[in-house]
């Protein structure tokens, strides 16, 4: 299947998924009444929103209603999605459109930062970009092997050193290449990690830090660094606490959502976003190599509501 | 965040006793904690109001509404309700006659499936199975390395097969274990999504080759909301027999095996709960209940004797410390433990004769902080075998760690001299290797209803091997012994 049906398929569920919701909310229930409210709390909990966010979002916007007067449900969720669409941070510019750059990869295990980095170095040369890869990820079994095919299929060149081998070391090797090559957007794989970890948490603190250092003085002109936590969209509650960590480490730039093509709606990035001030960058909505888009903040949420 | 459900309850509760009597309102107020600690531990909505209505009516019993402390009778009722929803009593996984028994894994995309088939077959082989790896992912790119990796680092065969067609793989799995004397297969299979009809059609025919005598559905415990969905599905397509939950070493709290249990009907069988090969336990309900709830209290002493058990020295270092043939990876481990014990400065404090050695102002608290830069820069070659460090490696090994070479140099004289260390103190004290046996065997008696509790109880014991169990602490160190340990800490 080409790219492009792929992403007509996956709107046109999300469209039919829409319109099945709409009637929801705009026929099946018209009037605004305790039903409405209880059945827009559990859309929100099924979402994995969190019941904390979920209870202040229909308190605010249950008064914010009856202060506008507003006529019915159709007015009501109208609102609705204006406010939620407002809870995502913005970025001031995209950072893959920063030049030169190194954005590094980070999160716990599984959540699909090697898939996305292929993903990424494929999307980044098309756009006309000198693309490098490195993988610090030294750790997993096999994870230098995963991170070469994707390099592979992306048709960009990778730098690796053996397994085992300290990761911030192979980050300062990757922007001594990338100097050297001339890239001008450097993508780093790092190893999976839980953010309870305090020691796995401070080694990725020094892989980011040692990138700043060395990427701060690469010639003729310095790199700018910027650090994305890659979520998975079926992450619960516990998602907030893991971006709290990796944030209070590293400084996070952004998030990035993969597997919403799944069933899963990834609402714990919306608190995530807004708490944190992060904004989302791009999401993964499949593993193959075109499975990426922008995010569209409208869209999530018409998604998250389906 | 907000306090522990405890605390929430107990507030609740409080100033209502002169009132006499809990009222209908009062448990309605406390099932609304309830709720809230439920999903906040990413329990299924429709899981929460279910259970939230049955167990209601067990609180209105006149045993709570009359009792002095409410709270807990709450608690406990909800506790005992949660922990016979998650299963109350441990299931065991049954072996067929026969040979190969094939088990097979699935799950989504990252639910840490491979990771849990090494650590399946690692816990089969200490039971004195022959398990055989067969890795039928042939999507993610280097999935098969990658258990191929894993299989070497525990010495156990893995099997890749050849083409693309995982079907074939899992067959030709099942010959290769009859061939090479494999009791059973563990056949690793490739992530999907539960929605993806050809994938799942995939997992189905897989199943129906090999007829595997347990499928078991790994979950990762930070899994929120979706979960029923997910389950559900692969309940249906694949009919698993139980759950492997992974990632439970971090603070999730792991909701979503109460709604896997009360959508299917399913028991948990396994909780994967770290990076090592050993760190699969068996699941107990009523952990998970107490878990789910985050009682502040129960819950971080748990976790706090999992921290320890986490450092606790896995058997071959512990092995190599007794032959005094200490390596780089044990000089971190014992750093750690350091740490977590209070600090070189404490533990030497609680040795006899080790006061005098930190009042004389020899002690360097941040030596081994150092030490542990350099080792840093080690390949893991080097660090598991420093006598391959030869000259150009140590000039490596320093401008990795940004030190002069002579801090390399005075590290690996340090090293030498802690291998002494060992080697004296295993010649005088009741040795490790004695300590050590009765665990070695595989005896499961040790381990049993051990957990996490266990390890606590016995944290410094088995925290410490290297020092505590040396038999310092009866006899003192010698002098010779405190001479090379204060050497080591310059
Ligand atoms: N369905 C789906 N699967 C994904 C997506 N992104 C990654 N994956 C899969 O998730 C699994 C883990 O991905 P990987 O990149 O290895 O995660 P890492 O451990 O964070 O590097 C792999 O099986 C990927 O194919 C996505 O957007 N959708
Ligand atoms: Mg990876």
């Amino acid at each position: 299947m080409s790219w492009l049906n792929r992403l007509s398929e996956g709107l046109s569920r999300t469209r039919k998924q829409l319109s099945e919701s709409l009637n929801v909310y705009f026929e099946l229930s018209p009037e605004v009444d305790e039903d409405f409210w209880d059945n827009l709390e559990e859309t929100l909990i099924a979402a994995d929103f969190g019941v904390m966010a979920t209870t202040r979002i229909v308190g605010e916007l249950q008064d914010e209603s009856t202060r506008k007067a507003l006529p019915d449900g159709a007015a009501v969720m109208k609102l609705f999605y204006e406010k939620m669409a407002k809870l995502f941070a913005t970025a001031k510019e995209d950072c893959f459109d920063i030049n030169p750059v190194c954005i590094l990869f980070v999160g716990i295990n599984g959540s699909g930062k090697t898939t996305t980095v292929g993903k990424l170095a494929k999307d980044g040369s098309q756009n006309g970009r000198k693309v490098l890869v490195g993988s610090a990820d030294t750790f997993r079994a096999a994870a230098i092997e995963q991170l070469d095919i994707w390099a592979e299929r992306a048709q960009v060149p990778v730098i690796k050193r053996e397994r085992g081998a300290d990761p911030a070391s192979v980050a300062f090797e990757v922007i001594e290449a990338a100097e050297k090559s001339g890239a001008n957007q450097v993508l780093i794989d790092t190893a999976g990690r839980l953010h309870t970890s305090d020691d796995l948490m401070r080694e990725l603190a020094k892989v980011v830090n040692v990138t700043r250092k060395r990427a701060a003085s690469v010639e003729p002109t310095p790199f700018e660094v910027k650090t994305l936590l890659v979520l998975d969209a079926t992450t619960g509650q516990n998602g907030l606490a893991q971006a709290r960590a990796f944030n209070a480490s590293l400084e996070l730039d952004g998030v990035i959502v993969t597997k919403l093509d799944g069933t899963a709606k990834g609402g714990i990035a919306v608190a995530i976003s807004e708490e944190l001030a992060l904004p989302i960058v791009r999401i993964g909505v499949g593993e193959h190599i075109d499975d990426l888009r922008p995010f569209d903040p409208q869209e999530f949420v018409n998604a998250l509501m389906a | 965040m907000f306090d522990n459900l405890s605390n929430r309850l107990q507030s609740i509760f409080s100033g209502l006793r002169s009132k006499g009597r809990l009222s209908e309102a009062d448990i309605d107020a406390a099932m609304r904690e309830i709720r809230l600690a439920l999903l906040e531990a990413d329990v299924n909505f429709k899981v929460v109001k279910d259970f939230i209505a049955s167990t209601k009516e067990k609180a209105l019993t006149s045993e709570v509404l009359e009792s002095l402390t409410p709270a807990q009778n709450v608690i406990a009722i909800v506790l005992e309700e949660l922990t016979n929803l998650l299963g109350s009593e441990a299931v065991k996984l049954q072996f067929s006659p026969r040979i190969p028994n094939v088990w097979m894994l699935v799950g989504l995309q990252g639910s840490g499936k491979t990771t849990a088939a090494a650590k399946l077959a690692y816990r089969l082989k200490k039971q004195g199975h022959n398990p055989l790896l067969a890795a039928a992912d042939v999507y993610r790119p280097a999935a098969a390395d990658q258990l191929e990796a894993l299989g070497k680092e525990i010495g156990i065969r893995v099997f890749r097969g050849c083409g693309k067609d995982p079907i074939k793989i899992a067959q030709d799995a099942t010959q290769d274990a009859i061939d090479n004397l494999r009791d059973v297969v563990i056949i690793d299979t490739a992530g999907r999504l539960h929605v993806d009809e050809e994938m799942m059609a995939e997992a189905e025919a897989i199943r129906d080759a090999v007829q595997p005598e347990c499928i078991l559905m790994v979950v990762d415990a930070m899994t929120g909301q979706d979960i029923v969905g997910v389950v559900e599905a692969f309940a249906e397509r694949v009919d698993f027999d139980g759950v492997i939950m992974s990632k439970l070493d971090g603070d999730a709290r792991g909701g979503g095996a109460l709604s896997i249990r009360s959508v299917t009907g399913k028991p948990i069988l396994y909780s994967s709960e770290g990076e090592k090969p050993s760190s699969l336990e068996e699941f107990y309900p009523d952990r998970m209940a107490k878990r789910i709830l985050g009682m502040g209290d129960v819950v971080s002493l748990i976790e706090k004797a999992q921290e320890v058990a986490d450092l606790e020295i896995a058997e071959e270092e512990e092995e190599r410390l007794a032959r005094a043939e200490l390596n780089f990876d044990d000089f971190i481990t014992i750093n750690k433990q350091m740490k977590k014990l209070g600090g070189m400065g404490s533990l030497l404090k609680a040795l006899p004769g080790g006061e005098k050695a930190l009042a004389d102002g020899q002690v360097d608290e941040g030596a081994l902080d150092r030490m542990i830069i350099i080792i840093n820069s080690m390949t893991a070659a080097e660090r598991a075998k420093p006598s391959v460090i030869n000259g150009s490696r140590r000039a490596r090994i320093a401008r990795g760690a940004g030190v002069e070479v002579a801090a390399v140099n005075q590290l690996i004289k340090q090293y030498e001299t802690m291998r002494k260390i060992l080697k004296q103190m295993n010649l005088g004290a009741d040795s490790v290797v004695k300590k050590s046996r009765p665990r070695k065997g595989g005896k499961k008696s040790k381990r049993k209803g051990s957990g996490r509790q266990q390890g606590l109880s016995k944290g410094m014991g088995r925290g410490m091997p290297d020092l505590s169990s040396l038999g310092l602490s009866k006899k003192g160190m010698s002098p010779s012994q405190l001479k090379n340990l204060e050497d080591l800490l310059k």
